[in-house]
C-alpha cells in the first residue's frame, strides 16, 4: 500500500483534471461543426414544417401573420384549407387519376423491363453491345426531345389525351435506367445457377421465370418504390400529354391552381401537404429500400 | 369507372400478356432448328424493351431534329415548307431565348457547384457527430418530395409583403429582425430571383449528393486517415489531401447526375414563376413553345438542350464501358 498507491492515485487525480480540462477543450472546439450541422438541418426542416403548420391555419391568419405566430396561443389550429381544397371538384378526382396512372404504368414498364433486362444479361446476340450502349445513352435525353413526335404517335393511334397515353409515354421513357439496372443485377447472379438449371433441361422460360425474377425480387422492390414515386411526382410528362385533358393528375390541378389562384394561393398548402404524404410515408417507412434504390443507380465502383 | 376498369384491366393484363409472349414464343422458338433458335431468341426476348424505347425514345428524337429544320410550326407538309436552320436563328437571335440559354448556363454552373459541394461538406461533417443518422435523415427529407410541393414550400419562404406591413414570408421576416427591408425574392430579376430558384433546386438535391457521398466516405479505410493523422496531418489536411481525392471518382459520378439535372431543369421554374421576370430556362421555354403550338420552335429547342448534353451521354458512356472491361 503505500507510496506506490497513491502515486497512482494521486497521478490519476490530475490525468482525470487534464483529461476533464482536454475534453471540455475539445468539445469547445466542437462546438462550431455542431452548430453549422444544426443550422444546416434547419435550413432543409423548416421549409417543410412551416408549411405543414400553415396548411393548419385558416386564410386569414395565413394572410396577417408568418406561420411561426402559430407556435404560441392561441394556436387557432383548422383544418378549413383541407375542407376548401377537397371541395374543388377536380382536386379528388385528380388524386384518382394519380392513382390510375402511377400503378399500372409502374407494372407495364418493370414487366417489360424485366424481361429485356434477362436478355441483355444472359443471352448473347450480335449487336447485344450496342444496342445497350443505346440504352445507356437514352438514360440521360431529356424527354423535352420526343414531346412532339409522341404526341404525334398518340394522335395517330387514337390516345390522345387518354390515361392510357401516359402509361405508354412514361413506360418508354421509365425503361432505359430499369432495363440497365435490372441487367446489371441479374447479370451478378451466379452463373452456375442457371447452367445446372440447363442441364436439368429447363428452357429460358422457365429459367426466367422460376430463377431469375424470384432472385431479382430485391432489386425489383427498389425499383417499384422509386419508380413509383417518380410517376407520382412527375409534372412535365403529365402535362405534355393531360394537361388540357380529363384526366389530369394531381401535380397539374395543383400546378394549375398555384397559377389561377393568384393572391389566393395560401391554402393550397393543404394539396400540397396531400400530394407529398405519400412519398414522405414511404420514406419514412421503407427507407432502406427507398435510399437503395436512389443510390444503386447512379454509383456503380 | 370505366377509367378505373381500363386500370385494373392493365394491371392484370399486361403481365399476363407478357407471361403468354414468353411462354408461347418459347414453345414456338424451341420446335425451330437450332441454328434459327439461337439466333431468334434472344432477339425475342429483347423485342418489348427495344420496341418501347425505339418507339418513344429513338424515332421521335430523329423526327424532333427534322421538325426542327421545318417552318415554325411543322405546318404545310404538302407544299414542302422547310425552314431550314430559320427555327435556330430564332433560338439565337431571339432575347427570350438567350435569356433561357443564359439562365440554364447559371443552373448549371451554380446548381451543381452547390448541390456537389454542400453534399460533400455535408456527409464530411455529420461524420464526425454521434447524430449522423438523424442529421441525414433532416437532409435527406425534400429528396422524396415532389418539386410541386417543394415549390409550394419555397413560396412561403419566399412570400413578400411591401415594406411597412407584416411580413408572412419567413426569409423577409428574419431581414425584418435585422431591420432590413422585405426582398421580393421571386420578382427581383436577374440575380436574386434566379439565384432563389438555383437554390430551391439545390435544396431537393443536396440529400441525393450527400447520401451518395457519404456511402463511399464509408468505404475510405481508417487506417489511411490513421496514417495521415500519425504523420501529423490536421483535420483541414486529411480533407482537402486525403478523403477529398480518395472521393473524387464518387464526386465526378454525382458532378455529371447534376449537370444533367441542371439542365433539365423543368418543374421548379414552371411552378414557382413559369418563366415570369426573366427566369426561363431551356426546358421551359420549349415547353411554352410547344404549348402555343409552335413545333418547330419547340423542337430546335429540344435540340438544343439534347446537344448540350450530349458531352455528359458520352461521358456516361465511357464509364459504362470502362465498368464492363472490369466486371
Amino acid at each position: 500500500m503505500s507510496a506506490e498507491q497513491v502515486t497512482t492515485r494521486r497521478e490519476s487525480g490530475v490525468a482525470r483534471g487534464v483529461s476533464f480540462l482536454d475534453n471540455l477543450g475539445y468539445r469547445l472546439q466542437r462546438l462550431p461543426l455542431h452548430l453549422v450541422i444544426i443550422i444546416l438541418c434547419a435550413i432543409w426542416v423548416v421549409p417543410t414544417l412551416g408549411m405543414i403548420i400553415n396548411s393548419f391555419r385558416s386564410i386569414d391568419d395565413m394572410n396577417n401573420a408568418g406561420w411561426w405566430t402559430t407556435l404560441f396561443p392561441p394556436h387557432g389550429f383548422t383544418l378549413a384549407s383541407y375542407q376548401q381544397v377537397l371541395a374543388i371538384e377536380e382536386v379528388p378526382t385528380s388524386i384518382l387519376y394519380s392513382v390510375l396512372i402511377t400503378i399500372p404504368a409502374t407494372v407495364i414498364q418493370l414487366t417489360i423491363a424485366t424481361m429485356g433486362a434477362y436478355a441483355f444479361a444472359w443471352m448473347r446476340f450480335p449487336g447485344r453491345n450496342l444496342f445497350f450502349i443505346v440504352i445507356v445513352g437514352l438514360m440521360v435525353v431529356p424527354i423535352q426531345m420526343t414531346l412532339i413526335p409522341v404526341l404525334q404517335i398518340f394522335k395517330f393511334i387514337g390516345v390522345n389525351g387518354t390515361i392510357v397515353s401516359v402509361w405508354l409515354a412514361h413506360s418508354g421513357y421509365g425503361l432505359p435506367f430499369e432495363v440497365f439496372l435490372l441487367r446489371n443485377y441479374l447479370g451478378g447472379l451466379p452463373r452456375e445457377i442457371f447452367e445446372s438449371a440447363e442441364v436439368d433441361g429447363a428452357g429460358h422460360a422457365v429459367r426466367f421465370l422460376r430463377i431469375a425474377v424470384p432472385m431479382t425480387i430485391p432489386a425489383i422492390a427498389s425499383l417499384v418504390i422509386f419508380v413509383f414515386l417518380g410517376i407520382w411526382n412527375d409534372l412535365l410528362v403529365a402535362l405534355a400529354f393531360l394537361g388540357t385533358s380529363l384526366y389530369r393528375p394531381f401535380t397539374v390541378v395543383i400546378t394549375g391552381l398555384v397559377t389561377s389562384q393568384g393572391g389566393g394561393w395560401q391554402y393550397l398548402t393543404a394539396a400540397a401537404v396531400l400530394q407529398m404524404a405519400l412519398p414522405l410515408a414511404v420514406f419514412i417507412f421503407l427507407q432502406r429500400y427507398f435510399v437503395r434504390g436512389i443510390t444503386s443507380g447512379s454509383v456503380k465502383g | 369507372m370505366d377509367q378505373i376498369i381500363t386500370a385494373v384491366v392493365a394491371v392484370v393484363g399486361v403481365p399476363l400478356v407478357l407471361l403468354g409472349y414468353i411462354i408461347g414464343g418459347e414453345q414456338v422458338i424451341e420446335r425451330l432448328p437450332g441454328r434459327l433458335q439461337n439466333w431468334m431468341r434472344p432477339y425475342f426476348w429483347a423485342l418489348p424493351a427495344v420496341g418501347f424505347a425505339t418507339i418513344f425514345m429513338v424515332y421521335p428524337m430523329a423526327r424532333t431534329v427534322l421538325i426542327s429544320l421545318r417552318n415554325r410550326t411543322d405546318s404545310d407538309w404538302a407544299h414542302g415548307a422547310w425552314g431550314i436552320f430559320s427555327n435556330y436563328n430564332y433560338f439565337f437571335t431571339f432575347p427570350d431565348t438567350l435569356h433561357a440559354l443564359r439562365n440554364s448556363v447559371a443552373w448549371l454552373i451554380f446548381y451543381t457547384f452547390f448541390a456537389v459541394g454542400l453534399g460533400l461538406v455535408i456527409a464530411i461533417l455529420v461524420d464526425r457527430v454521434r447524430y449522423e443518422s438523424l442529421a441525414k435523415i433532416a437532409i435527406f427529407l425534400p429528396v422524396p418530395i415532389s418539386a410541386v410541393a417543394a415549390s409550394i414550400i419555397w413560396k412561403f419562404m419566399f412570400d413578400y409583403q411591401p415594406p411597412g406591413t407584416t411580413q408572412t414570408g419567413t426569409l423577409n421576416a428574419i431581414l425584418g429582425i435585422f431591420h432590413r427591408d422585405p426582398t421580393p425574392w421571386l420578382i427581383d430579376e436577374p440575380v436574386i430571383n434566379n439565384a432563389a430558384l438555383i437554390f430551391v433546386g439545390v435544396w431537393t438535391a443536396v440529400g441525393f449528393s450527400m447520401v451518395i457521398i457519404s456511402a463511399s466516405l464509408k468505404a475510405i479505410s481508417s487506417e489511411v486517415l490513421e496514417a495521415a493523422r500519425i504523420d501529423g496531418a490536421n483535420e483541414f489536411q486529411i480533407v482537402r489531401l486525403v478523403v477529398t481525392p480518395l472521393l473524387w471518382p464518387t464526386i465526378t459520378v454525382v458532378g455529371t447526375t447534376m449537370l444533367i439535372n441542371a439542365l433539365k431543369t423543368f418543374d421548379i421554374v414552371y411552378v414557382m414563376t413559369n418563366g415570369a421576370y426573366d427566369t426561363d430556362v431551356i426546358a421551359t421555354r420549349m415547353f411554352s413553345q410547344m404549348s402555343v403550338a409552335q413545333y418547330g420552335r419547340a423542337a430546335a429547342v429540344g435540340v438544343v438542350l439534347f446537344i448540350a448534353i450530349v458531352p455528359l451521354l458520352i461521358v456516361n458512356i465511357r464509364r459504362f464501358q470502362q465498368q464492363e472491361e472490369q466486371r
